[in-house]
């Protein structure tokens, strides 16, 4: 069957010339801005605590540092959200369940490593239990300190929302 | 039949209320029969680790388990540490200390509360639990200069002096936090959704406290009225004067108020401290002497230490050493041996939250699987504590 | 009070040190810590005994390893909750065992808050509790294979010239 939609001529079985539609459609760049942009101030996170980086990341959600004003609201269920946040240390045992959860999220996903352990180990670099997040998911951004301020936080999220914005996220590039 | 109707549920290291351990629940129905913890999901090794690193590199190395009581654990490190070293802090230095730790004792009990409060539903309670939490934690950072990982205490003293107008932005900051705390009587604990997920859940009994060698809030609900503070008093506790909170009914909500008690206490405590003050050096006299005199004329004016070359290669004498400090959650012991080196040969550390681990099989049996939420966050337990 | 509480406190340390005498190898006190070394066949009578003078929970169990003498040293710290007079006194038991064949009685029946440190020590350092009902995995991963971790053999990495 033949189709022609201004000027582009779309030759084929149904399903394969509606795919390669959207995906024109997307490229095209006001559409993209606009996903981009709806995607940047809607980052949810999961609410997966690994370590005890977690309590400043609590912090960040309360109400003096208040990131909620990005668009950042912690959710539960892995399958309505699409930021995980790595926070502190990742044990071998948490490593395992944190690829699950990660498996779960739906696509666009990203993901921020927070603090000092989840770069290279930080105090406990020489630990026979953890793991180097950047092993075993793809991180976007890291956070060093230890903890890191609630500020830092605050920026890191801003950067993700420029970075997504340009089209440089490994997440959008699936 | 009734085999059938078992079901397992897996509440993972992802789940609502988050904690990062898991429960293993047998359900049947809505009711659960029986619960295992799954723990180690946040282990560390610090104790390995410990065995690595010199004395006074421990001392960050033990304030991450316990993120949210950093100083209390410091200091019962440091107390252990001392009486393996043989010296001893000057009294300003003690006082400081306990300024230090009650602040944090304050700060980690508003955190509890507000865990347990998005917990049960009420996000109104974690969202002002962590926005009071910010005014002491912004005192104890002009202080010692850190948010959350002060490292304050350190062997034979501490590493600052009390900053100008301390005592009185301290005033404000207790009269403030006392106002709020009758905000949260009305709004949180005299509300009837509270109560009627709290009242008469979880009941821990006094003797099965007892035998099941449970500690602090937890145990002081159920009427065993032990704390460190007044059975064993350590650094300036010996002159200072407060109660020590017991409620009688053991439930959860007996918890939730010896934790608002124990934020009055300590406010009480802080008051008397500064006080009660003396003047002096901050640092012990061994360590004082070994400064070079230039160093010493900047110690006066800045008001803060330099820390002489010996710390970096400590070497105890050979023997053990044991101390036991109240933490916010419970009591804490520290058990390190020394072999004359600048490592430690073995170092125990058993936090409370370990020790309050059997508390998940004990109490949440024959209730609703909607109690394990209510009783979970009245317990404070705080899984990278326990896993070290 | 200071001093009717010192004589209190000696008191109950010489009820103690009189009423394991013949039990144990040696006993030593110094301020409020009273030392006991048995040997692991006396534990079990010896924690009876403390249990009725009125202790009544296990505050630590630390496992030492000593590569030099083959052995492995077990301490119990071991005080009071309900008894606040008793609560000041810390009792050390001390046990060694050798280091292939490490098996020592669980004191589990006697006081139950050992049930978790006793656990953890076994992941750590290879010791046995007899008669303990779930002597398995508590914070290692499932499926970490290897010498129990906190003995000397196992090295962990550290920076300088022997990295």
């Amino acid at each position: 069957m033949v189709c022609r939609i201004a000027g582009v001529t779309l030759i084929g079985n149904l399903e394969e010339s509606a795919k390669r539609a959207a995906q024109w459609l997307v490229k095209k760049t006001p559409i993209r801005n606009l996903r981009d942009w709806g995607i940047a101030f809607s980052l949810w996170p999961v609410h997966f605590t690994t370590a005890c980086c977690g309590a400043e990341f609590a912090a960040t959600s309360a109400p003096r540092f208040d990131v909620e004003r990005f668009g950042f609201l912690p959710f539960v269920a892995p399958r309505q959200t699409n930021l995980m946040l790595i926070e502190g240390t990742l044990t071998r045992k948490m490593a395992k369940a944190a690829v699950w959860v990660y498996e779960q999220m739906p696509e666009p996903k990203f993901v921020i490593a927070m603090g000092a352990c989840a770069i290279d180990g930080g105090i406990f670099w020489n630990s026979y239990n953890i793991v180097r997040p950047k092993d075993i998911l793809p991180v976007e951004i890291f956070i060093p300190g230890c903890p890191p301020r609630p500020e830092a936080v605050a920026r890191s999220i801003i950067m993700l929302q420029k970075r997504i914005r340009e089209g440089e996220a490994f997440g959008l590039k699936v | 039949m009734s085999e059938e109707r078992i079901i397992e549920l897996l509440i993972g290291p992802q789940h609502p209320s988050s904690g990062h351990m898991r429960l293993v629940a047998e359900v049947d129905g809505d009711v659960v029969v029986r619960l295992k913890p799954n723990i180690g999901y946040v282990h560390r090794t610090v104790e390995k680790l410990a065995e690595t690193k010199k004395y006074i590199q421990i001392i960050p190395l033990v304030e991450r388990p316990s993120l949210a009581d950093t100083a209390n654990h410091n200091l019962g490190y440091v107390l252990a540490l001392e009486k393996l070293l043989g010296v001893e802090a000057p009294p300003r230095a003690q006082y400081l200390r306990t300024i230090l730790a009650e602040m944090n004792r304050i700060h980690s009990h508003f955190y509890g509360i507000g865990i347990h409060g998005i917990m049960l539903g009420s996000s109104t309670v974690f969202m002002w639990g962590f926005a009071d939490r910010e005014i002491m934690i912004e005192m104890a950072q002009w202080l010692t200069g850190a948010r959350l990982t002060y490292s304050y205490i350190i062997p034979g003293g501490v590493r600052r002096d009390l900053p100008q107008g301390f005592e009185d932005e301290m005033e404000k900051a207790l009269r403030y936090l006392e106002r709020r705390l009758e905000d949260y009587d009305r709004i949180f604990i005299r509300n009837p959704v509270t109560r009627a997920r709290l009242e008469g859940v979880g009941v821990l009994k006094k003797e099965d406290a007892i035998r099941l060698g449970i500690v602090g809030p937890n145990l002081r609900a159920s009427g065993v009225p032990y704390d460190v503070r007044k059975v064993q008093p350590y650094c300036a506790y010996p002159e200072l004067e407060f109660d020590v909170v017991v409620r009688e009914e053991g439930d959860s909500m007996a918890r939730l108020l010896v934790r608002i008690g124990e934020i009055k206490q300590s406010m009480r405590i802080i008051r008397q401290a500064l006080k009660q003050i003396p003047d002096g050096p901050i640092l012990s006299e061994n360590y004082l002497k070994m400064i070079p005199p230039k160093w010493k004329e900047f110690m006066e004016t800045k008001r803060r230490v330099k820390f002489p070359a010996i710390m970096a290669n400590l070497r105890p004498p050979k023997g053990e050493a044991f101390s036991r400090v109240e933490a916010a959650r419970g009591e804490l012991i520290y058990y390190v041996v020394s072999d004359g080196s600048v490592t430690p040969y073995r170092f125990r550390m058993v936090t409370p939250s370990f020790r309050n681990v059997v508390l998940f099989e004990h109490l949440i049996r024959e209730c609703r699987v909607a109690d394990i939420p209510a009783i979970y966050g009245s317990l404070d337990y705080f899984p990278p504590e326990a896993d070290r | 009070m200071d001093s009717r509480s010192e004589a209190g406190l000696e008191s109950i340390i010489e009820k103690i040190s009189q009423s394991l005498r013949e039990l144990s190898t040696e006993i030593g006190t110094k301020d409020e810590i009273v030392t006991v070394q048995v040997e692991p066949d006396n534990l079990l009578e010896v924690a009876k005994k403390l249990k009725e003078i009125g202790f009544d929970h296990v505050k630590s169990v630390t496992a030492i390893d000593l590569p030099e003498q083959k052995e492995l040293e077990v301490v119990y710290h071991i005080s009071s909750l309900g008894n606040l007079d008793l609560a000041k006194v810390i009792v050390v038991l001390k046990a060694r065992v050798p280091s292939e064949e490490p098996h020592l009685p669980s004191l589990i029946e006697i006081w139950p808050s050992s049930k978790y440190l006793e656990r953890e020590e076994y992941e750590m350092l290879g010791i046995v509790f007899e008669g303990h009902p779930e002597l398995e995995r508590l914070l290692l991963p499932d499926d970490y294979e290897g010498p129990p971790p906190l003995r000397k053999e196992f090295e962990v990495k550290t920076e300088g010239i022997q990295a």
